[in-house]
């Protein structure tokens, strides 16, 4: 099976998978959880009242396959059921006005954060000892400390001590959201600090990495050889080591994107972002499981797709995933 | 112009003395550095609640002592309701500590398991449980934990440390496997099952010693995870509010608008914590990657030669004796080291034709 078709067929297990923990977690909870949260509701109209029992798998409607197969056929129809704290709304309406938040914020923010990590690690790792190099115990501070904690720390810095930036919210209040300058400008300058935050918490664990694979590469023969035939070294670092070191630094993009993303996603909660973070918070909080069980799927939907893609960018990039048809 | 004399190859008689200061001094300063400030954080944890000058959750009725800025009589200040920080953080280090090691040793155990029996037993159980552990490493933890931990009724520290294990084995599982797959085939193994040796036996006495230091170096990793995800659940709420841990101070500074009343004092002090707890596990984990890796060292030490130190300008040198053999325990630090999995992971990756990524790092948060 060619590369592509196999991950694809690796995804689709994994979507699999995922879907169905989130089918059997409330009816294998021990304890009556599931009650509990019922009768934290209970002024649930009739039908809001019946759909959530049929998502608790309780009272019993029908046999597990039966419940099971209805519930696939609903999230394929993107029908994650009614939301229960902020009634009557639907769960993938309040999907629909957070997720573009968090995309814009966080997925310019990590890919912004990669490329430089990348470029930065890629200068370290060649200019070995150089100050890139000496700077890097004092990144890894950075690297090691919970996203959030840095957001709390920047906003005390330039938000309440100094007011260069506003202290969360995704606009100016009273703004109406549309395509217009006013909002757009304001959106802008409120994500600056968060898109900082996440820059600057995972910048350092991309370079480190990078770093370390272009040392290795860097030690291969046929780098030495390319030096020694005296190609420039511009083009040694670029086509030589730079291209072989991507390769598995795309790999790691891919496997590392959950942590990123998990991370600032409860970081949108310290800015009270109007994301998916803020929205898994008042979830976590009013134990509105529907909701919550539907970001989980949301998210784990977006990371698997990100990771196609990287895989994509890798088959494109990398003559031997091409080439790596029959090896099992 | 000088000619370098072919290297002797002989090991050096250096003095007892003198190898045994210069580990430590050959000792890259990050791994120090982490050595040390987690030695201080161990200790702060066994002996702080002891020593603690309050307990945590007693709220002082005094009006004035509300919110209180750190001073002689609370030194990291107190929080809305008059507890004292520093009591707080004493035990909070204690209990995330605790359960990051908990977590560990839990999430170790489930990665030997699977990872063995994935590379040791090969076939249809290979194919299943590299397959599980491939799905879990793409699936993002931390949603997932979210639901696990929404639907329990009581979200004490056991059953976080039980659902943070749950989901903490497939890195390692992962790791283990390829390794197993590339001690499976060397001849030691071979021997003992010639010589009718059951097959637990193999694994308990010939797979699983040799994998010590990657399971070493898997379970700081693992510990680091575990930091970072239960203090980003207790941060949420999942967690145990009415227990001190490092996660639900932030959430009850975050939660009572510790920011935006100027308390910084409740806040900073939990999460430095936290980051310099991580900081010291990555610095550790790091330094002792460099000593082991020699590529990865930084130039001043990389191009030192028989303790000289060289400039790319000077003539080649004249070695009269090799530098001293890596001592026995920079061997074995070495062998803890992630640099040695990694040479290890591309081996057996590469015989089972298999593309392995790299680790990312615990930078989960």
């Amino acid at each position: 099976m060619p590369f592509i078709a196999r991950r694809v067929v690796f995804y689709l297990v994994a979507a699999w998978v995922a879907l169905t923990i989130n089918f059997f977690i409330p009816r294998a909870m021990p304890g009556n959880a599931v009650q509990a949260v019922m009768s934290k509701f209970p002024n649930l109209t009739p039908s809001a009242y019946r759909a959530l029992e049929a998502m608790l798998g309780v009272g019993h409607p029908g046999s597990i396959w039966h419940q099971y197969w209805a519930y696939l056929v609903d999230i394929s129809h993107f029908n994650f059921g009614v939301d229960v704290s902020q009634y009557p709304a639907s769960v993938s309406s309040l999907l629909v006005q957070t997720i573009p938040w968090t995309i814009t914020l966080v997925g310019t923010a990590t890919l912004i954060a990669f490329f430089v990590g990348t470029a930065l690690g890629i200068m370290a790792g060649w200019r070995r000892g150089g100050w890139l190099d000496r700077v890097l115990p004092g990144l890894m501070f950075f690297q090691a400390m919970p996203y959030f904690f840095l957001a709390l720390i920047l906003l005390e810095l330039f938000a309440v001590r100094t007011h260069v930036f506003p202290l969360g919210q995704g606009y100016t209040g009273g703004l109406i959201p549309g395509w217009h300058w006013d909002f757009i400008s304001s959106a802008i300058y409120h994500s600056l600090l968060p898109a900082f935050t996440i820059v600057i918490a995972s910048v350092a664990g991309w370079m480190l990495q990078m770093r370390n694979l272009m040392l290795t590469t860097i030690g291969e023969d046929y780098v030495l050889a390319a030096q020694a035939k005296g190609l420039p070294n511009r083009r040694v670092i670029w086509t030589y080591a730079t291209r072989n070191a991507l390769l598995p630094q795309l790999q790691g993009f891919g496997l590392a994107l959950g942590f990123v993303i998990s991370g600032a996603i409860v970081m949108e909660i310290v800015f009270s972002y109007p994301g998916i973070g803020l929205l898994l918070l008042n979830a976590v909080t009013s134990n509105d499981f529907p909701l919550m069980q539907a970001i989980f799927l949301v998210i784990t939907f977006a990371v698997l797709l990100a990771n196609f893609v990287v895989d994509l960018i890798i088959v494109a990039a990398d003559p031997r995933a091409r080439a790596r048809e029959v090896t099992r | 112009m000088t000619v370098a004399l072919p290297v002797s190859t002989e090991p050096a008689a250096v003095p007892e003395v003198r190898r045994r200061r210069g580990l430590w001094r050959r000792l890259p300063t990050r791994a120090k550095v982490g050595a040390l400030l987690l030695g201080a954080f161990i200790v702060a944890a066994i002996v702080g609640p002891m020593v603690s000058p309050y307990d945590p959750g007693f709220q002082n009725p005094s009006f004035g002592l509300s919110l209180h800025p750190p001073d002689a009589a609370h030194l990291l200040g107190t929080t809305q309701s008059g507890q004292d920080v520093l009591a707080q953080l004493l035990t909070g280090i204690r209990l995330t500590l605790e359960l990051a090691l908990g977590v560990g040793v839990i999430a170790s155990v489930l990665s030997i398991v699977v990872g063995v029996a994935a590379g040791f037993l090969g076939g249809w159980w290979d194919e299943f449980l590299s397959l599980a552990t491939n799905v879990f490493l793409v699936i993002p933890a931390l949603p997932l934990l979210i639901i696990l931990l929404g639907y329990l009724p009581q979200k004490g520290q056991l059953a976080t440390i039980v659902v943070l294990s749950g989901l903490g084995w497939p890195w390692g599982a992962r790791l283990i496997r390829a390794q197993t797959l590339a001690i499976r085939g060397r001849d030691f193994v071979a021997a003992s099952r010639e010589t009718g040796e059951r097959t637990w036996r193999i694994l308990a006495f010939e797979i699983v010693p040799n994998e010590v230091s990657l399971i070493a170096a898997n379970f700081v990793n693992t510990v680091l995870y575990a930091i970072g995800a239960s203090v980003a659940l207790a941060f949420i709420g999942l967690a145990d509010l009415s227990s001190w841990s490092l996660g639900t101070m932030l959430y009850w500074a975050q939660s009572q608008q510790a920011l935006q009343l100027g308390a910084w004092w409740w806040f900073v002090p939990p999460g430095l914590a936290v980051a310099l707890i991580g900081t010291a596990l990555v610095l550790l984990n790091s330094g002792i990657d460099e000593l082991g890796n020699p590529r990865l060292r930084n130039a001043g030490e990389a191009s030192q030669t028989a303790w000289r130190k060289l400039r790319p300008t000077d003539p080649t040198p004249v070695l009269q004796a090799a530098p001293p053999p890596r001592s026995r325990l920079a061997g074995l630090l070495h062998a803890f080291s992630r640099s040695s999995l990694l040479d290890e992971q591309d081996r057996a990756g590469n015989r089972a034709g298999r593309s392995l990524g790299r680790t990312p790092g615990g930078d989960l948060s």
